[in-house]
């Protein structure tokens, strides 16, 4: 398969993840959105590891989807934290720290 | 190059494609979970056809699997399926799906700009990226990057069960408490 199929696809997941960071307002989503965003890394990781045949590739995806995961477990225990403070995890809500 | 190649790949491009704008613009976030598993299971089977088995595996364990689990259980338990969706800034929406072509044409721009072009990617050899190669590099080369990884998860575990604990530290164990504090339920 030419390799810019996978560009192509990555670019675009990588464009809706960010178009689904910026427009929605649930923050669960917005995660997801950001693990949309991860994941499109990923694929280009994976795609150039095989284009190129080194190995290193794949292991940085290894490594972005640990980091990922613990950043997922931080991020939820946070909203659950905020949503028993303000009973609400809207993120327009989220404006405390707003001067 | 072969029709039916070429349809497996058309319809898991579509697939990710589909299920990536299915998880943006649908309203209840039970069904953007449930598109980013579908999200996430057709991208496993594009690195199983780059050849990385394990890492498709974990893709399809991991991230669809345990990840979304704790996304599905934190939707859950707030309630957080339908929020209104307001739009309080005018003219953000029209804002954001600007910069995000700006993105993408930046993207495009960058790949037209490349001095050698690019070629199919190669035949990929059987044992190329096998379990047993990744362990191989995981543990020789990669040994300290991994340690460090396993620092982060327990930094996460420890963060996440401090902030999801009810009182925060200052909870008084029960065996000492005063009697003129009312407890809690």
């Amino acid at each position: 398969m030419p390799m810019s199929y996978y560009l192509i696809l990555s670019a675009a997941m990588f464009a809706i993840g960010a178009l689904g960071v910026v427009l929605r307002r649930n923050p669960l989503v917005v995660f997801m959105s950001l693990e949309l965003m991860f994941n499109a890394a990923n694929l280009v990781f994976v795609a150039f590891s095989a284009y190129h045949q080194i190995l290193d590739g794949d292991l940085f995806v290894f490594f972005v989807m640990t980091t990922a995961a613990a950043e997922v477990a931080v991020g939820l225990a946070l909203m659950v934290a905020i949503f028993r403070a303000k009973r609400t995890i809207d993120l327009d809500e989220m404006s405390t720290l707003k001067g | 190059m072969d029709i039916g190649i070429l349809l497996v790949y058309g319809i898991l491009g579509l697939t990710v494609i589909v299920s990536a704008v299915g998880l943006i613009i649908s309203r209840n976030a039970l069904y953007s979970a449930l598109f980013l598993v579908v999200n996430f299971v057709a991208v496993g089977l594009l690195y199983l056809a780059l050849g990385a088995p394990f890492i498709a595996f974990a893709q399809v364990t991991v991230y669809a699997g345990s990840i979304m689990v704790l996304f599905i259980f934190v939707i859950m338990l707030l309630g957080a399926e339908n929020l209104p969706l307001t739009e309080p800034l005018r003219g953000q929406r029209v804002l954001g799906i600007l910069l995000v072509v700006i993105f993408l044409a930046e993207i495009v721009l960058y790949y037209l700009l490349r001095t050698t072009p690019l070629q199919s990617i190669p035949l990929i050899p059987q044992t190329f990226a096998s379990p047993a190669e990744i362990g191989m590099l995981l543990f020789n080369r990669y040994l300290l990057p991994f340690e460090v990884t396993a620092f982060i998860l327990l930094a996460a575990t420890v963060g996440a069960i401090l902030l999801s604990k009810h009182e925060g530290p200052t909870r008084p164990k029960p065996g000492i408490q005063k009697p003129e504090t009312p407890v809690e339920g």
